[in-house]
């Protein structure tokens, strides 16, 4: 069973992207189970075509601690199994706390079955304290796939990740698999996107170009393969699970130093 | 190697500078500073406790008519249930103080916010115990997560019709329980005094703060001011009622016992309504007197001198005997005093009345004017730890009055110290020690180097100077005796003394083992 983080900066695009290579991935016949780690409960949505879920800490306070697994783990696309830890309101509560009691009562209530090919958890923007970066302490996930673009703001939040990482690398093993490029169209952004990559001593796994059809198919709450499965973007999906599914290369990062950084955008990003 | 060295020779390069500054000797004619209320060093083995300890614990814990609800897990509840001894009766047989109520937060109220089950705490409080008043007091988690306890506060104010005060004291604020003393005092301040412009004040009236009333100090004290004809109008917060609190504004003076705990009030009250404050110090035969003196010329009238007179008269003859019989067996035993923030200085005149002399005293978590006199107030930086608890801005209320003319404020202020307080470092003689925030292992090394015959200190290190064949009182509980206040409360004393230090088994400390030689040899 490997088991996969997905990080990246707020609004990125790491639960659309999740769910579209996850049903690139279901297609390739992989068993497969996705735990959103997100108070909004939002991460599951293309997958079981809409917000059909009771999260497991919703159950929690109102059952106690007698739950059944099938109370908060539903199938949905390619039977994919879907958990959503769910969480407090914003403003309120301790949404990190949440999701350390989440991950340890679905491991008690075995939802880490034997035959399950992946784990992918799609965690809440930047790792904002302890609770964020359980997916990554503890040996959960061994590898962590960060969803940026070519802004400014999502690279240094994925220099901030790869700051995580590497703090866990040692305790945990977890490592990094590469950066997901999820294209915004800002100049030279594929390159810029590598040289980063490059310097943190790992690759932009894939490049997925930006599409009108995701949005299409978010609005139809499904996953771009299963709402138009014929098109170019559901191609670029299956590229990029593919290119997971057969991922050889983890490393510890290696962070930039917030000046390298800045220099590596003048080079790329200003040059067109 | 001279005793400081000596102990300080064991620390390393950090704790060594950390803690060189909060140990000294007492020299003639010098003008000494110490170093106090700073962050213990992690692992060191403080006797300290928590912001939370000192609101809850020491301030508003001992309300009888207040239902105090401990919002957090259920631990910092249920051990501070009952723990400090403070006494309190009430007329109504209504008491709130034997109670202990929590809010038992569970991990989902962590996830989701705790407000939720403190507005159903207050709810289920109300419903059962109808109380008229509830005051809630954060613990650690509350404040990671945020709970706004000070909205659920007035929303139980309005929908209860209640007074609701809710206190900020998470166990991590400040250095020690000192941030707790004041954060419940600018609570109490800003919701309670002044609450009540109707109830009648007798003629002579003052307000008794910083008493607690453990082991019934308050009611010895009480007795001794109601005998001679002051009206007692309220007691912070020993045997304390918000009822009566909301009517202290109106006394003509606050008798301050403990400095530390209370000054914020004394001198609040007197900026907003130009209540005078004597600090005074009802442990000790002669302190007591001295007090009981100092509050007679405060007033003036020869009435009231007279009676003081005759008061401490008829309370000295009937103890007499028995403090000389006492003093007799404790004349020339040293006393070794480590408590909060003021037991460590009024002790002293206690045990200098039996013969008894100091050689160390210490504070927990006392500020430089406990020790040093308020004059050095202004000379104490502001640091990160002391900007953190709410400084309250405190104009002069309508109902200001000043019942002192200038000239004769200017008088009392020399003849009988009003509003100052001299600190403890003063009432010491030369040779003696003075150690803020004493350790585990400071205790014992004192113990090895000045020999006292009694340590007097609190449950956390007792055990440790008993085993050692030392005898231990605690300070904090009197170790389920007292009164040790006023007149009474010295007799009681002294014999607890006597009894520990002639207890038949100091003379089985050593064991069989150590003395008989076939046991040896075996």
């Amino acid at each position: 069973m490997r088991q996969v983080a997905i990080y990246g900066k707020g609004g990125i695009g790491k639960s659309t992207t999740t769910q579209n290579l996850n049903a690139g991935l279901g297609e390739m016949g992989k068993k497969i189970m996705i735990v959103g780690c997100d108070p909004k409960a939002d991460s599951t949505r293309l997958i079981l075509g809409g917000l059909a879920q009771e999260t497991v800490l919703d159950t929690l306070r109102e059952e106690g601690e007698d739950i059944d697994l099938d109370q908060v783990l539903k199938e949905g696309f390619s039977h994919i199994r879907c958990v959503e830890s769910g969480g407090p309101e914003p403003g309120v509560g301790c949404a990190g706390r949440g999701i350390i009691t989440s991950i340890g009562l679905l491991e008690r209530l075995g939802a880490y079955s034997d035959d399950l090919d992946y784990v992918f958890y799609d965690v809440l923007g930047d790792v904002v304290c302890g609770g964020f970066a359980m997916p990554i302490r503890e040996g959960k996930a061994q590898e962590i796939y960060i969803v940026c673009s070519g802004e400014m703001m999502a690279l240094y939040a994925a220099n901030n990740i790869s700051k995580g990482i590497r703090k866990y690398a040692n305790t945990g093993g977890v490592r990094l698999g590469g950066l997901i490029c999820n294209s915004r169209n800002v100049d030279g952004e594929a390159e810029l996107v590598k040289a980063v990559a490059k310097e943190l001593g790992t690759q932009m796994i894939h490049f997925v170009p930006r599409d009108n059809m995701v949005q299409k198919a978010e609005i139809n709450k499904k996953t771009v393969i299963e709402f138009e499965p014929t098109c170019g973007q559901a191609d670029q999906y299956r590229a990029l699970a593919k290119k997971i599914d057969s991922n050889d290369m983890f490393v510890i990062p290696k962070p930039l130093a917030q000046e390298r950084l800045e220099s590596l955008l003048m080079e790329h990003g200003l040059v067109a | 190697m001279d005793i400081k060295s000596a102990i300080l020779s064991k620390y390393n390069a950090k704790v060594f500078k950390s803690r060189k500054d909060h140990i000294l000797e007492i020299e003639a004619d010098q003008t000494q500073s110490i170093a106090a209320n700073t962050r213990a060093i992690p692992g060191i083995m403080t006797n300290r406790g928590c912001c939370y300890a000192g609101c809850k614990g020491v301030v508003v814990g001992p309300l009888k008519d207040t239902c105090v609800i401990t919002h957090g897990p259920i631990g910092c509840g249920f051990y501070t249930w009952g723990t400090r001894r403070n006494k309190a009766k009430s007329a109504d047989g209504r008491n709130f103080i034997q109670y202990c109520f929590s809010t038992d937060m569970q991990e989902p109220d962590i996830v989701f916010g705790g407000d939720k089950k403190l507005k159903a705490a207050i709810d289920e409080a109300v419903e059962i115990f109808k109380p008229k008043h509830v005051m809630i007091c954060s613990t650690c988690p509350v404040g990671l997560i945020g709970d706004d306890i000070h909205a659920v506060a007035a929303a139980a104010e309005k929908e209860h019709g209640i007074t609701c005060l809710a206190f900020s004291c998470e166990g991590y604020k400040g250095v020690s329980q000192s941030g707790g003393h004041h954060i419940a005092n600018n609570g109490l301040m800003k919701k309670i005094i002044g609450a009540d412009d109707q109830s009648p004040i007798g003629q002579y009236s003052v307000n008794l703060l910083g008493e607690y009333n453990i082991g019934g100090d308050g009611w010895e004290t009480e007795r001794i001011l109601k005998k001679i004809g002051y009206h007692v109008v309220s007691v912070f917060t020993g045997d304390g009622s918000v009822e009566d609190i909301s009517k202290s504004h109106r006394a003509d003076l606050n008798l301050v016992q403990c400095h530390r705990s209370i000054n914020y009030v004394a001198e609040m009250m007197l900026q907003a309504y130009g209540t005078n404050w004597l600090k005074v110090n009802f442990v000790g035969l002669k302190a007591t007197i001295e007090s009981l003196r100092n509050l007679a010329e405060f007033f003036g009238a020869s009435e009231l001198k007279d009676r003081t007179e005759e008061v401490i008269s008829e309370e000295m003859a009937l103890i007499e005997e028995d403090i000389a019989r006492y003093r007799q067996r404790l004349t020339g035993r040293k006393a070794a005093l480590f408590v909060g923030g003021s037991r460590s200085h009024h002790y002293q005149e206690l045990l200098s009345d039996l013969g008894v002399e100091t050689v160390l005293a210490g504070y927990e978590f006392a500020h430089r004017d406990d020790y040093e006199g308020r004059e050095i107030i202004n000379q104490i930086k502001e640091d990160a730890d002391s900007k953190n608890i709410e400084s309250l801005v405190i104009e002069k209320d309508k109902r200001y009055r000043a019942i002192l003319t200038p000239e004769r404020y200017e008088e009392l202020k020399k003849s009988i110290g009003l509003e100052q307080y001299s600190g403890l470092m003063r009432q010491m003689k030369d040779g003696a020690w003075v150690v803020d925030d004493l350790n585990h292992f400071e205790t014992e090394e004192f113990v090895k180097l000045l020999k006292p015959d009694i340590f007097f200190s609190g449950i956390k290190d007792k055990f440790i100077i008993q085993k050692s064949g030392l005898l231990s009182r605690q300070l904090h509980s009197y170790d389920y005796s007292g009164p040790y206040s006023g007149f009474k409360g010295a007799v009681i004393f002294a014999r607890d003394l006597v009894m520990g230090l002639e207890a038949p088994a100091w003379k089985l400390v050593t064991p069989p083992w150590k003395k008989k030689k076939e046991l040896l040899d075996a």
